[in-house]
Order: structure tokens, then sequence, then C-alpha cells
């Protein structure tokens, strides 16, 4: 099972080889890639370097370029494919259908791995991106129920990877315009969900608020703490009730599940996060190692460590992680 | 310009349903999309229920007009229960399939039948669409988010166009979620939802703690809180090689809606006729701006 870990600079990626990854997934600096955020990411020449780290190090590169291509600038979307390939990177993550069929033609030994952002499901939805162009591995979106990924891995003839912490999206990724419908800007296209130009901080006499391009995500009292205002996690009002009415701000971990997805046959798990500090990618790329090796150790009851626990829960969101869409009642 | 009356997105009961339609027969659409595309719990009419209305509604049509029926699939697949109901859809080999998501891409491209893709199929650029069409696709139906300039590139770079279709005017499709948000306001969960959602015709409305509509839940769906109108861009839209225009079923006043898209297409348009709600996607805007005001056509 192997342990993907999540790159925006060089510090993260050193971070996440010390502290156990056996492969990093990088983006470069423009809209080509979900994570598309100031000084964040990889130019030419870092991306060169994050290599070097990496092949000294036996491991491997991923990367992503899954956003979808806009019509007036697909050349950037096909430079980053070229880009990736001409660093003879493991793979490349897309979600593009134009952009995929690109680069099985122009790069046939270049592995594909499925996006998240592609929002396959099901196994037809698997098998079309096989069947059309050979995509090695799907990274399933975080929607389905442990039950569901089990299906779905019994069948799928192509390599599944899940994933195993970090930011919750609770829409299905690639499906989801919230973000554009307020601000203008969405993580299909853009790269970006709730982009930080849009967002504002406002002291009231009554407490903090957070805005979105002006519309008010959420009010705090003093005792509360803040979040960074995304849409799905805002407080609204609905039939007068003031709630969170989609989620709260959590982050997924699905660690307890580490022995089913490993009985079920999942060749890795995906940690989120590339916009995050590389003091954080060390302490959650160490916590995952320990939980993997300790579930990969023949003969051994699996179970999650306080100490494990404890660390991730410090780095989530509202500082509380569930297991999202992969238990039942969560839905 | 064709006018399309687009799937229904909301839980409606059966006799509703068959009221709806049959009210919508007299209309002056062009075609009729069937189906249900949001929750796959949904039982009212399983796909078998779908099917039969749909052929019978086809079956009245060949008679009378040349009205056309499509069949819509889920948007989200999560279960098996909810492939096999697309596989259903998807084996009816008389009408014309709207594919929701890659699954029935792939049953329908395997069976070598055309098809057509609806909004949230992921077709952002002539490559993606090329490509598709390629496998059969006859009919797109362009995402919510997509601008005007951007579909003229679209266009302008395709070699062989597919028949377009534009959401023109309704609620739009926003989100899925694996969770259930109107079972969640409700305090129930998914596997027990009572099927509650049967309750509001028009989705349950989000406001912000400001009073501002911002959101429709619709069980796992998530709409706009206000409806899109285009029919200010109407001349606009013609312009753009757009075949068809998209309606979205409204529990009430659909008629109207119907209505004054069908005037403009006669040569009497009339903006004033629909409330203002949203255009700013098309503009080039955030979705939930209205850009094109009374007295303005679309800005340049």
């Amino acid at each position: 099972m192997e342990l993907v870990c999540p790159a925006g600079s060089l510090p993260a990626l050193e971070a996440a080889l010390d502290h156990g990854a056996d492969a990093v997934y990088i983006g470069f600096s423009d809209a080509t890639n979900a994570r598309n955020f100031g000084g964040l990411n990889f130019n030419d020449k870092n991306a060169l370097r994050a290599l070097e780290r990496i092949r000294a190090r036996g491991k491997k590169l991923f990367v992503a370029i899954n956003t979808y291509a806009k019509p007036d600038s697909f050349t950037r979307w096909q430079g980053a494919v070229d880009r990736a390939a001409a660093l003879s990177a493991d793979a490349v993550i897309l979600a593009d259908i134009g952009l995929i069929s690109y680069a099985r033609e122009k790069h046939p030994n270049l592995a594909l791995h499925l996006s998240v952002q592609a929002s396959a499901t099901s196994g037809p939805a698997l098998e079309f991106y096989r069947q059309q162009f050979g995509v090695r591995r799907a990274v399933l979106p975080r929607v389905l129920s442990l039950r569901q990924v089990q299906q779905l891995a019994a069948a799928s003839r192509v390599e599944l990877e899940v994933f195993g912490f970090g930011s919750l999206c609770i829409m299905a990724e690639g499906r989801c315009h919230l973000s554009s419908y307020v601000t203008g800007e969405s993580p299909n296209q853009n790269g970006v969900c709730s982009p930080a130009r849009a967002v504002e901080w406002r002291n009231t006499a009554s407490g903090l608020e957070t805005r979105l391009n002006g519309v008010l995500i959420d009010h705090f009292a003093e005792h509360e703490n803040a979040g960074y205002p995304t849409l799905c996690k805002g407080r609204f009002i609905v039939d007068g009730k003031r709630q969170h009415v989609l989620e709260e701000p959590t982050s997924l971990n699905s660690m307890a599940l580490l022995p089913e997805l490993k009985a079920t046959g999942i060749q890795a798990i995906k940690l989120e996060g590339r916009q995050r500090s590389p003091a954080y990618v060390a302490q959650v790329v160490r916590t995952w190692r320990e939980a993997i090796d300790a579930v990969l150790e023949p003969g051994t009851e699996f179970s999650v460590k306080d100490r494990w626990r404890k660390t991730l829960a410090k780095n989530s969101e509202g500082k509380q992680t569930t297991l999202g869409a992969y238990d039942r009642p969560w839905q | 310009m064709r006018l399309a009356l687009g799937p229904v997105q909301y839980y409606w009961q059966r006799t509703d349903i068959n009221h709806f339609y049959e009210t919508m027969l007299s209309t002056p659409l062009d075609s009729i999309y069937l189906g249900e595309v949001v929750c796959g719990k949904r039982h009212a009419l399983r796909a078998p229920d779908w099917l039969e209305l749909a052929q019978m509604l086809a079956q009245m049509l060949a008679e009378v007009s040349d009205k056309q029926i499509v069949l819509s699939t889920l948007t989200l697949l999560e279960s098996n229960a909810d492939l096999s109901w697309v596989r259903k859809i998807c084996s009816n080999s008389k009408l014309l399939v709207e594919a929701n998501d890659m699954s029935a891409v792939q049953l329908l491209s395997e069976a070598r039948l055309p098809f057509a893709c609806g909004p949230a199929v992921n077709i952002y650029n002539q490559h993606t669409l090329a490509y598709l069409m390629s496998l059969g696709m006859v009919r797109w139906t362009v995402p919510a988010e997509m601008n005007s300039r951007q579909l003229a590139a679209v266009l302008n770079a395709c070699e062989k166009k597919p028949e377009v279709e534009l959401f023109a005017y309704g609620h739009m499709p926003l989100a899925y979620s694996a969770r259930c948000f109107t079972a969640r306001h409700l305090g129930l969960d998914k596997d027990n939802c009572a099927y509650r959602c049967m309750e509001y015709p028009n989705g349950l409305p989000l406001e912000s703690q400001e009073g501002e509509a911002l959101f429709v839940i619709n069980g796992i769906q998530t709409l706009s809180g206000k409806p899109l109108n285009l029919l200010h861009h109407f001349p606009q839209l013609c312009e753009r090689g757009i075949d068809i225009l998209r309606l979205s079923p409204q529990w009430q006043q659909m008629e109207q809606v119907i209505d004054a898209f069908d005037r403009a297409r006669r040569g009497d348009l009339h903006p004033q006729l629909l409330p203002p709600g949203v255009d700013g996607y098309w503009c080039d805007h955030p979705g939930l701006e209205l850009i094109a005001r009374s007295g303005t056509g679309t800005p340049a």
C-alpha cells in the first residue's frame, strides 16, 4: 500500500521524503492544477530539483495537472503534460478527457492516473478511462461509503487510490460550482475553491464575520474559532434555523479503516494538503507512515494509536476529524 | 431556436409528475427530458416507470407532433442499485439518452448508441468535445459555469459541431454530495430519510445570515438560490450557434416560462415577462450576479 503525499514547495517535499512518503505529488505554478494558490507549487527549475531529490531516495514523483483545460489556452495544459513527461515523472494525474487523450497519444509511455476531479464512481466509469486511454490508477472521490469502495475494488481493473487524510470536500469533486457561483473562480477551471482574493475577515461590534466576495459565510462569537470561509462549511439559515447546513469545519481521516482498505486491495492512500506547511506535511506523513507500516505488519492486530489520533486532530480543520462518506451515517 | 424541458430535479409525487408532463405536451416545447437525475433512492418512479412514461409520451407524440422525448440518467452514482438504474435507462434502444456521468457514456458508447451529454459531464474545451463526439455524442449541454466567450471559443475551434444546448432558465444544479442535506436539516440520516424531500417540491431555500438567497438544497444536490434567466440575452444566444435552450422544470408557472421564450423566438421578446433571475456565469461574472438589466442586452 503506497503512501502518496502532497508537496506545494521544495521544503514540503523534503519533509514528505524525510518522514516516509512512497510517492510525492506536485503541481506547476498555474491554473493547470487544483491547488493554484499564490506562492505555491513548482516552476521548471524547482520541479527538476524535486525530481532529483525524489530519485536520490528511490521514491516516485507524480504531477497533478487536474483542472479542466480552457478552450482558448489548451496549449498551456498540453505544455504542462509535456513538462511532466520531460521530467520523466512516474505519473501524471489528469481529469480532462481532451488532455488525457493528448497525453496518451503524445507520450505513450507516460503513466496516467485519473484525478479525483474526474469523479469516476462506478465500474463502467473506471472502465471508460482504462479502455480509452489505458489509465492505470484512479483516485476515488470522497463520496463513497466503505462498502461501496469495497464493491468497486472487487470489480475494478484499474488500481485504486483513496483519500486518507486532509481537507474534506463534501461535494463530488469536479462537480461543484459553489465557488464559481459566488466568486467567479472554480476548482474545475481555476484550480481554486473560495479564492483568497475574495475572502474578507471583518471585525464588528458583535464579533468576527467572514465573507466571500461580500457574501456572509459565517459570524463568530468571541469564544468561537473562526475558520477559513469555504461555502460548504459556512453557517446559513434554512427554515429559520441557523446551522452548518452542509458541513462543519472538519477534516477527513480514514485511518481507522486501514485494515479494511488493505484487505480490499486498495493500492494507495493519498494525503491531501499541497497548500499546507512543511511542518504539517512532516507530522501527517510521519503519522501515516507509522500507521501503514503497522497495518502491513503480519500477524498483528491494527488499532489507531492515541498519539496518531492526537497528531491528526491537531492538524485538522476545526480540530476535529470525520470518516466522512466512508461512514454511512455521516451521509 | 428549439426549446427543451430539462429533467425534473426535485422529488414530486407520481400523480404530480404525470399531470406535469400531460400539461407539457400542449406547450410549444421541442424536446422533453425525463428521468431521475438526483437521487437513486427516490422511488415514486423507478427506472422501469420512467421508461414506461417516456415511451408512452413518445408514442402519443409520434402521432401529433415532432416533439422529442429524451431519457436522462442519474448524475452521481454511488451504489450498485444506482448503476443498475442507469443500465436500465441506457439499454433502452428507442429513445435518445442524456448521459449525466461517465458511467452512462461508457454504457452508451459500448452499445454504439448515440447519446447526449448533460451539464454535469465536464466538457470544457473543443478537444474533449471532439473525443466524445467520436464515441457517439450528438448533443452537448454546456456546463453551468461556462461563459459566452468560452462557448464561442469551443465552437469556433470545432470542425464538427454537435447540437448545442444551453441551460437558459431555472435554478442551476451546482453540486452533488454523498450527503443528503434535506435529511440532515431534518435531523435524519440518509438511510432513514423517509423520502422527506418530497415535502419540498421547490427544494429548501438556504439563505445567508443576512437573508440573501444563496442556494436551494434538494436532497444530495445544491442548486443556485436564484434562477438563471437568459431571456434578456436571446438575440445573442441565437448568434452564438446555440441550437436548443433548456428550461428547467419548476413546480408552478412552467407554462409562463415556456411562453416567454417561445415569444422571443417568434420575434416578440419581453424580458419583463419573467423575474430577472441571474446571468453572471454567461457574462463571465460570478454566477449569482445579474448583469443584463432591463433595457440592456448582453454586455460586450
